[in-house]
């Protein structure tokens, strides 16, 4: 653990946990929507906002979440309509964003090569004070919204027309969940990179899922993986090699193995379980009789 | 509870279409205090979408909507109404159990940023055990059959504790068992004064329930009044009305119009 005796060591490692942290938070709600992928579009559009902020001396964070806060919007009114041309635009929306921010960047900076990597694949490493304040502040404000609020944005993920009629402000919360869909994207932009945002939204639900039952759980569960995905992930990069790894390719692989690894560890419970189970059904039978016998029945489950 | 003979549902001339064609062609309807009012008809009569529409579900070309006396456009008090919709996103991308749906039902009551307090945690309980699903409060609701799933989804509505329940196909494919569950909980609900209106294919263990049968043809109302005699091979007492197309049929054809 030596490595962790430098100072920017530890602010990638915190910049890594807070993103480890925030992202499965808010991805479980894109996970239940199936709009896995819209993390991954939304962090295109976010490249556009890191060119205006470079080009004009603003901050490139602050123009990223104002501008991937302004797509994400956009989305999610194109989900409203809900239409298969929705889909078209979608593309147009992602691909514009980003070969508008490769554009722009090139334009703002003579070295943009570099700076361009930097926002694409992420670069813990070079984590200021202030980069870290303000991640923690959005990443803050994220989990505030997504773990307070999680019964209402629960119900409208799992069952928008029912939410409507129940009363909710299902517009307003969809708004919400557009607006910290943008915010995360931009908090994790400086960990793994806006090319590679969205698997820290999905991969810890989907490793998380594996192993839970219930919606709250998997949140949890989700956010401790994430957690250990970007610290595993920092601590390999920074030993493995003579140079290091790429920190947040690192972190993505890692979060991938703890899914491979639930997903198998799953497997195999499941058929000790069933194993042990008709062992014990040949002893005894109590324990291993079936619960209950329903008459065959369609199950809808989509 | 509204007396008297202000009704609590009230659509007038309702005119509804998808693209170009025309699903309502100006159907009225009146749900009264008290009455367990069935809208039947075959798939594609325009059922659905009636009741959807009193909901604000879909949109109307002409007509209105009152719910408890009120225009649509100004009514907020959803508290009063238990919607369970067709079973469809009852298992959803992430895992859900049983009480974390039905809770969802608690949310109009409760009140937009209030925790949940014991009251809330009491009322998803109850009502799953009200739906014979005590025991499966923990389990994750894509595990559970498909009746199970639709008491899961009549639990949640039940939660509020609303005054109406409005129920979209509640017993389609829905194994005998849990039409005899839903039908128990459903006359629990009536005997404590509750109003219900319901859309139905067929209504098996819930006809002895129904005060009021309206049957929807081609989006018109063609009947209205006592629940109409089986015809043709479906008065056949050895009929057992088990549909042949029933258990085989794919998922999705229930969640057209």
């Amino acid at each position: 653990m030596t490595i962790f005796e430098y100072d920017f060591m530890i602010r990638a490692l915190m910049a890594a946990l807070i993103t480890g942290l925030t992202a499965p938070a808010l991805g479980i709600y894109l996970v239940q929507r199936r709009m896995s992928l819209i993390g991954d579009g939304i962090g295109h559009v976010a490249l556009t906002g890191v060119g205006i902020g470079l080009l004009t001396g603003n901050s490139p964070v602050l123009a990223a979440v104002v501008v991937a806060a302004m797509g994400a919007i956009a989305v999610e009114l194109i989900r409203q309509r809900g239409r298969t041309s929705g889909d078209i635009a979608l593309a147009i929306l992602f691909y514009g964003g980003i070969a508008g921010g490769v554009f722009l960047v090139g334009l703002a900076s003579d070295k943009s090569n570099a700076n361009l990597m930097a926002y694409l694949f992420g670069s813990p490493l070079s984590a200021s004070r202030d980069d870290l304040v303000v991640m923690g502040v959005l990443g803050a404000g994220v989990l505030a919204v997504t773990v307070l609020l999680r019964p209402w944005l629960f119900a409208i993920c799992h069952d928008e027309e029912y939410a409507k009629v129940s009363g909710l402000p299902v517009r307003t919360l969809n708004l919400l969940i557009a607006v910290a869909t943008a915010v995360t994207v931009t908090v994790a932009m400086r960990a793994v990179g806006l090319l590679l945002v969205s698997a820290l939204m999905v991969v810890p639900v989907a490793a998380a899922q594996q192993l839970t039952r219930g919606f709250r759980s998997t949140m949890h569960a989700a956010m401790g993986i994430g957690v250990l995905a970007a610290a595993l992930g920092i601590w390999i990069s920074g030993t493995a090699g003579a140079q290091g790894t790429a920190p947040g390719a690192t972190i993505v692989l890692v979060a991938i193995g703890l899914f491979l690894a639930a997903t198998v560890g799953a497997a195999g419970w499941r058929f000790l379980r069933r194993r042990t189970g008709a062992a014990l059904g040949r002893l005894g039978g109590e324990r291993a009789a079936p619960v209950e016998i329903e008459p065959p029945d369609v199950v809808l489950d989509r | 509870m509204t007396a008297g003979n202000t009704p609590i549902v009230a659509v007038d001339r309702a005119v509804a279409a998808y693209a170009d064609r025309p699903v309502l062609r100006a159907v009225s309807l009146r749900v009264y205090a008290g009455e367990v009012v069935a809208v039947l008809g075959a798939n594609g009569s325009g059922k659905s979408t009636l009741i959807r529409a009193a909901l604000g579900l879909v949109p109307l070309s002409a007509g209105t909507v009152r719910l408890f006396d009120t225009p649509l456009r100004r009514f907020r008090q959803w508290r009063r109404i238990g919607y369970v919709p067709q079973r469809v996103g009852a298992g959803s991308g992430v895992p859900a159990t049983a009480s974390e749906v039905v809770a969802a039902g608690r949310l109009a009551r409760r009140g937009f940023p209030r925790p949940a307090r014991n009251a809330d945690r009491a009322a998803v309980t109850g009502a799953l055990a009200a739906v014979g699903l005590a025991d499966r409060v923990g389990d994750p609701v894509g595990t559970l059959s498909g009746g199970q799933q639709q008491r899961t989804l009549i639990a949640r509505a039940l939660a509020g504790q609303p005054e109406l329940l409005v129920l979209d196909e509640p017993t389609a494919g829905v194994d005998a068992a849990s039409q005899q569950a839903f039908a128990d909980a459903l006359q629990a609900f009536v005997d404590g004064g509750g109003t219900v209106l319901l859309v139905a294919h067929e209504l098996g263990p819930l006809q002895r329930l129904i005060s009021r049968a309206v049957v929807l043809h081609d989006g018109g109302i063609v009947h209205e009044g006592p629940v109409p005699e089986p015809a043709g091979h479906h008065a056949d007492p050895t009929h057992d009305h088990v549909h042949p197309h029933g258990p085989v049929e794919k998922p999705g054809l229930w969640s057209g119009p």
